[in-house]
C-alpha cells in the first residue's frame, strides 16, 4: 500500500492503551461526553474563560487515563486545526473599533478577543474529537450515532465511505503512477485536463463498484436493514464518566458565567 | 432426489438486447464439484448471477431444490452462497467479524448462533485470527478466504465461486486449494485456471456463446486440446493432466462427518 494510505491509517484509528477504562466505555457515553465538553466550551464567552480551563483539564484527564500522548494528539489535531484557525487569524486586522499597536501593526481589540475565543473553542473541540477517535473505533462511533437516533441513511453512508476510502485511495495512487510512468508532468493549466479524466474514471469505477457491492449484499440476503452483531451496553462506568464530567463542567461554567 | 442445480433452456438477454445465455442446460448433482470453464464473455458470470436470483432469465432453473423466482428469492439466496470475483466487493463491513455475521443476521438467526457461525466459518478458512481486522488490512489471499467465510456462515447447500484463484500469488493459491478441498459442499467453480480446476473438480463444463458446449469428467475435458483451443482455453506449457492428483472430497476421507 502506498505511503499516503499508511499515513492516513496511522492518523486514524485507536491510539493509547487499548485496554484503558476510557477505551472500554460505551461509545455513546464518550460521544455524549465529548460533545458536552465541546458545547460547554463553545457556549463560553471570553469573560468566563475559567470554563475553558475546566474543559481543557477534563480533556487532559481523559487523555491521561487513556494514555493517549500529546504527540498523538498534536499530530492528529494539526490536520484539522489550521483551516479552522486560518479564518480567525485575519480578524484582528479587519475588525473595527478600539485598536492597539503592536510594532508596525494596528490590531483591533475586539478582533483579538474573537481570535482568542475562537482559538480556545476550536482547540477544545478538535482535541475532544481527536480523543474520541483515539479511544473509539469508527464503527463503534457509527453504532453509537445510530442508537442515538441519527438517521440510518447517514450512518450507512459514513460506514461505506470509511470502508471504501482506502480502496479508492489505492486506485488514485495506481492511476497517478500510471500517469507519471508515461511522463505526465503538468507544466501549465491546460495539461491539468488529465486530472479531470482521472477523476471521471474514478467516479465511474466507484459507481460500478457500488453496483457490485449492492449485488453482493443482495446475494447474502440483504433486504434493507442492517442488523447488528453486538448491541451496545450502557454500564455503571459509563454513567459515572458522564456524571463526573457534568459535576466538574456545569458548576464551573455557571459560576464563571456569573462573575 | 432433486439436483443441486437443474437448468433447462436458461436464456438471458442484457437490457441492450445482447444475448448472454442462449439456452443453458445443466445438471449438477449434490456433493459434486463442477468447474465452469469458458472464455471471457461466454456468460459465466451471468450464469452465476442466475443461480441466486440476481438475474432472472427465461427457461427453468431449480437450485438446491427450489425453483428460482420472485417468491423463493430469499430462501434461494440462503441456500446458494456466491463468492464474487473481487473480494473488495464482497467485504463491505468495517470489520471481518461484522462482515461474516452479515448473512446469518439477515437470515434472522439469534446472536449466539450468529457468533458461533462466524467462528466456525472463519476457522474453516483459517482466518480466525483476523476477527477484528478491517478488510483493507488483509492481503488479497486473506480477503478471498474471508469472502468465502462470509457465505459459509450462511450454511449454503451450494457454493459458487467466481474466479477464486484470480490475482493470487502461488502460496495464497495453494492455501485456497487446501481450504476449498476441506469444505464439504456442492461446489461450482468458475475459472480460467485449468490446473486449479483439475486439482479440485471431478467434472467440468465449457460454456461458450451462452451455451454448454462440453460436459465431461475434468480430465477428459482438459485432455481435449482441440476443444480447449476452440474456446480460448489453454493448459500451462508442459502440464500433464494425467499426473494431477485430485483432492478428495472430505466425505470420502471422513465417513463419520458425512453421516452426521
Amino acid at each position: 500500500m502506498s505511503a499516503f494510505c499508511n499515513q492516513a491509517i496511522e492518523l486514524t484509528g485507536l491510539a493509547g492503551d487499548r485496554a484503558s477504562s476510557v477505551h472500554r466505555l460505551d461509545p455513546r457515553a464518550k460521544l455524549v461526553g465529548f460533545l458536552g465538553i465541546t458545547l460547554v466550551a463553545v457556549s463560553t464567552p471570553l469573560a468566563a474563560w475559567p470554563a475553558w480551563v475546566a474543559c481543557a483539564l477534563a480533556l487532559a484527564a481523559v487523555a491521561t487515563v487513556a494514555r493517549v500522548g500529546p504527540g498523538v494528539i498534536w499530530r492528529r489535531a494539526r490536520l484539522i486545526l489550521p483551516p479552522v484557525l486560518f479564518v480567525a487569524v485575519f480578524l484582528p486586522f479587519v475588525r473595527g473599533g478600539e485598536s492597539v499597536d503592536v510594532g508596525p501593526l494596528s490590531l483591533s481589540v475586539a478582533g483579538l478577543e474573537t481570535l482568542l475565543s475562537v482559538s480556545a473553542k476550536a482547540t477544545i473541540g478538535v482535541v475532544g474529537a481527536v480523543l474520541l477517535g483515539a479511544t473509539t473505533t469508527f464503527p463503534s462511533v457509527l453504532q453509537a450515532l445510530e442508537s442515538l437516533r441519527v438517521p440510518r441513511l447517514f450512518t450507512l453512508i459514513a460506514a461505506f465511505t470509511y470502508r471504501y476510502l482506502f480502496v479508492v485511495l489505492e486506485e488514485v495512487q495506481r492511476m497517478r503512477a500510471a500517469l507519471a510512468s508515461r511522463g505526465y508532468r503538468p507544466r501549465h493549466a491546460l495539461q491539468a485536463a488529465a486530472i479531470g479524466r482521472v477523476a471521471t474514471a474514478l467516479f465511474l469505477r466507484s459507481y460500478a463498484r457500488g453496483e457490485r457491492v449492492y449485488l453482493a449484499m443482495l446475494a447474502r440476503g440483504y433486504s434493507g436493514t442492517m442488523h447488528r452483531l453486538e448491541p451496545l451496553a450502557f454500564r455503571g462506568a459509563d454513567a459515572a464518566f458522564l456524571a463526573a464530567l457534568a459535576a466538574v463542567l456545569v458548576p464551573v461554567r455557571i459560576v464563571a458565567g456569573l462573575s | 432426489m432433486s439436483c443441486a442445480v437443474s437448468a433447462r433452456g436458461l436464456a438471458y438477454r442484457y437490457p441492450n438486447g445482447q444475448p448472454a445465455l442462449a439456452g443453458v442446460d445443466l445438471q449438477v448433482e449434490h456433493g459434486e464439484r463442477l468447474a465452469l470453464l469458458g472464455p471471457n464473455g461466454a456468460g459465466k458470470t451471468t450464469l452465476v448471477f442466475h443461480l441466486n436470483g440476481l438475474l432472472v432469465g427465461e427457461g427453468t432453473l431449480e437450485v438446491a431444490g427450489l425453483e428460482v423466482g420472485k417468491d423463493t428469492l430469499h430462501e434461494v439466496r440462503a441456500r446458494v452462497g456466491v463468492v464474487f470475483q473481487d473480494p473488495d466487493d464482497q467485504l463491505f463491513m468495517p470489520t471481518v467479524r461484522e462482515d461474516v455475521a452479515f448473512g446469518p443476521l439477515n437470515q434472522g438467526l439469534d446472536r449466539a448462533e450468529v457468533g458461533a457461525r462466524v467462528e466456525e466459518a472463519l476457522a474453516t478458512v483459517r482466518m480466525r485470527h483476523a476477527l477484528e481486522r478491517a478488510p483493507h488490512q488483509l492481503s488479497m489471499g486473506e480477503r478471498r478466504r474471508v469472502a468465502i467465510a462470509t457465505v459459509l456462515a450462511m450454511h449454503p447447500r451450494l457454493l459458487v465461486l467466481d474466479e477464486p484463484s484470480a490475482n493470487l500469488d502461488p502460496r495464497s493459491r495453494r492455501e485456497l486449494i487446501d481450504v476449498l478441498a476441506s469444505i464439504e459442499r456442492t461446489m461450482l467453480v468458475v475459472t480460467h485456471d485449468l490446473p486449479f480446476a483439475a486439482e479440485l473438480c471431478e467434472r467440468a463444463v465449457i460454456l461458450a456463446g451462452g451455451r454448454i458446449v462440453a460436459d465431461d469428467a475434468c480430465e477428459a475435458i482438459l485432455s481435449d486440446a482441440g476443444a480447449l483451443a476452440r474456446h480460448d482455453l489453454e493448459l500451462p506449457a508442459g502440464f500433464d493432466v494425467t499426473l494431477v492428483e485430485r483432492r478428495r472430497r472430505p466425505r470420502e476421507t471422513t465417513p463419520a462427518l458425512a453421516a452426521a
